[in-house]
């Protein structure tokens, strides 16, 4: 992990293979599931991507982080590998959940992404959780969690913000405010335009940063974090971005005004990181070519390993309920 | 020892001899620490075990709940209070959502060794937002497990299980039993911790099954004493814990009896002993003689006034008529 300004070519192509891999496996998601692969719902993260590769660019193995329904983008920053994510969206027992999790619960807890939330607002409290323990253990461990401008209207919010900057917990708050909750535009569903003046009423750090620049967004973390690691608590980041898709996959969102999302879609992070790839650091379109080729093979390669692993037996619905059932009586 | 040992010294003494065991148990709660609990519960904990293992919390149960899940996601055994039942409702998404589910929407990989104490049941007048009983509430989501002693010996037996439990248990204590050191069991080695799942025979019969828990319990054994001056033996047997729960223990007194009621404090509709009358009746159909009674309090919510709080809630005086009733009809 090194600072933003010091960063390799290798790394910063490392970047954008990140955020690349992100946009094409919801791509490539939705259209899987508009085959009838994946049963359910999906949350695309699509135009986010820099939020999720710039945070995680700043995280330890020690680390651990929460996320949202819109979670794959942050579970892929953290290196899961896709084509477990996909067995898990196609419900095969390999799945990183043994399919009893789906797109809303997705987890990978041995590279510290403790799952995806199906409650808005839902994984604020757990990381704050996971900070308390991690500071009770004086580990170096900070805790992430990621949640959207719809999030911060909730009482899981207020509470946990309060609760960590009371006890000076090491854990980073980051707000991808996409302008909008579900279907309601930010102005419709709260007074103030910038989130991060909330953490002044809770007497913490915030920071508002351009969420579809990957390494703005690597720099504002990697100061956080500092600050987590030396015990001087909470920060609340907020990122500004859109959503390319709607709230759900199969949302028009109509909702949203046309000059709003060509604006935005003009601010492709990945396009942006493109452009400045080749202007300022002297990479080459093949060799983006290159990424974006690998990028594809990966992931052809992940969904068809996924379409091989075979579905869970129907008496599997009953395990995992508890560790211990107490011989099958606590199932009764 | 000469003082007695009370429900309130069972639970601490469990809390503290698991703390000493395990630097990863912690308890969190409003006034927990430094205050000793608002029911004097947690008194001189803080001073043993220090602010490392004593978190106490801004009034916030849904992070209160939420910080211990996910603590005990990173491994840890928290011991989350809540100061009263009715509040847990602040933190049901916590409880219901995230804690009782995230084990098996893991498919196993996340672990979640969490206890939630809840002090619960009437306080004489304290009205209907600090006097509820909503083990039924926990008991029909799956994922939980719920824990209601009625004993001093009992409770600190089964918190000790319930903090080296693996998974979330909801632990019910009756803020009236506090102070109460009866109901030794005369066996049991209060240092051994209480596997779930096996209620006890509190008093033995053979007319009539009655399944009893927490405070009610007292008030049925009352009625049973009185009952047994005319001749009606009831069998009162306590659950001890609600999921996982005792169904071959209770199936075996039905069949001695041949009779079942359940008497317990929480609302009668929907209450925990629908389902245990649900199950009876069809489970135990062929032991049974009779239809299966449930006594619980009046479907209100609990009243300020001492004599509307008497009306709503079962007493002795009222479990003991509706027996005697049943047995008249049904003996």
């Amino acid at each position: 992990m090194t600072e933003s300004q010091d960063k390799t070519r290798e790394e910063r192509l490392e970047l954008f293979r990140q955020m690349l891999c992100i946009r094409r496996f919801e791509e490539k998601a939705a259209r899987l599931r508009a085959k009838g692969l994946i049963p359910g719902f999906l949350h695309p993260y699509i135009g986010q991507e820099a939020v999720a590769v710039g945070i995680c660019d700043q995280l330890q193995d020690s680390d651990v982080l929460t996320s949202t329904h819109r979670g794959h983008g942050h579970m892929l920053a953290r290196g899961a590998e896709p084509r477990r994510m996909y067995a898990e969206l196609y419900a095969r027992k390999t799945g990183y959940n043994g399919s009893k999790g789906g797109s809303l619960h997705m987890i990978d807890r041995e590279r510290g992404f403790l799952g995806a939330n199906g409650i808005v607002g839902g994984g604020i409290p757990l990381a704050t959780g996971a900070a308390l323990q991690l500071h009770r253990q004086k580990s170096e461990g900070i805790a992430v969690t990621f949640f959207g401008d719809g999030a911060t209207n909730e009482g899981s919010f207020h509470e946990s913000l309060n609760l960590a900057s009371l006890w000076k917990l090491p854990i980073l708050y980051v707000c991808e405010n996409n302008l909008y909750g579900e279907f309601t535009r930010q102005d419709q569903h709260q007074s103030i335009k910038d989130i991060a003046d909330r953490a002044a009423s809770y007497g913490m750090t915030g920071v508002i940063a351009d969420g579809n620049d990957v390494e703005e967004m690597s720099k504002v973390a990697a100061a956080a974090a500092a600050r987590a690691r030396k015990g001087e608590g909470p920060t609340l980041i907020e990122a500004k971005t859109y959503r390319h898709r709607g709230h759900f996959e199969g949302d028009m969102a109509k909702y949203r005004p046309k000059d709003e999302v060509e604006h935005w879609m003009s601010r492709d992070p990945i396009d942006l990181y493109s452009v400045r790839l080749i202007e300022e650091f002297s990479v080459s379109e093949d060799e983006l070519q290159a990424v974006r080729d690998a990028v594809e093979k990966q992931l052809g390669e992940a969904a068809e390993w996924a379409n091989e692993q075979p579905y869970p037996d129907p008496s599997e619905s009953t395990e995992d309920v508890y560790v211990d059932n107490y011989e099958g009586a606590a199932l009764r | 020892m000469s003082k007695k040992f009370t429900y309130a010294d069972a639970i601490r003494q469990a809390i503290s001899e698991e703390m000493d065991a395990n630097s990863d148990v912690f308890m969190i709660g409003e006034d927990v620490g430094e205050s000793g609990g608002v029911f004097g519960v947690s008194q001189g904990l803080w001073e043993k075990h220090g602010a490392h293992q004593m978190w106490d919390t801004p009034i916030s149960e849904e992070a209160i709940v939420g910080a211990a899940v996910g603590a005990a996601m990173m491994g840890a055994r928290p011991i989350a209070e809540i100061m009263f039942s009715d509040f847990s409702m602040l933190a049901m998404d916590m409880i219901v959502n995230q804690a009782a589910k995230l084990h098996y929407m893991t498919g196993g990989q996340l672990s979640m060794p969490l206890v939630i104490r809840m002090v619960t049941g009437e306080g004489g007048s304290t009205s209907a937002q600090h006097s509820q009983s909503l083990e039924a509430m926990f008991t029909q989501v799956p994922g939980l497990k719920v824990v209601a002693p009625s004993t001093p010996e009992e409770a600190k037996g089964l918190l000790r299980q319930a903090i080296q439990d693996p998974d979330p248990v909801i632990f019910f204590e009756h803020k009236l039993l506090y102070g109460s050191s009866g109901g030794s069991t005369g066996e049991t080695v209060p240092d051994e911790p209480m596997r779930f799942g096996k209620g006890r025979i509190r008093r033995e019969g053979s007319d009539v099954t009655i399944v009893s828990y927490l405070r009610t319990l007292n008030h049925t054994l009352k009625a049973a004493e009185k009952l047994a001056e005319d001749g009606i033996s009831a069998e009162v047997w306590d659950p001890r814990t609600l999921v996982p729960f005792d169904h071959d223990g209770l199936s075996a007194s039905i069949k001695k009896t041949g009779r079942l009621v359940i008497a317990h404090e929480a609302p009668i509709r929907g209450g925990f002993g629908a389902e245990i009358a649900a199950w009876a009746a069809g489970e135990c159909f062929d032991d049974l003689k009779a239809p299966v009674v449930r006594i619980g309090a009046q479907n209100s919510p609990i009243p300020y006034s001492p004599v509307l709080e008497d009306a709503v809630l079962p007493r002795p005086a009222s479990i003991e008529q509706t027996v005697r009733n049943f047995m008249h009809q049904h003996g």
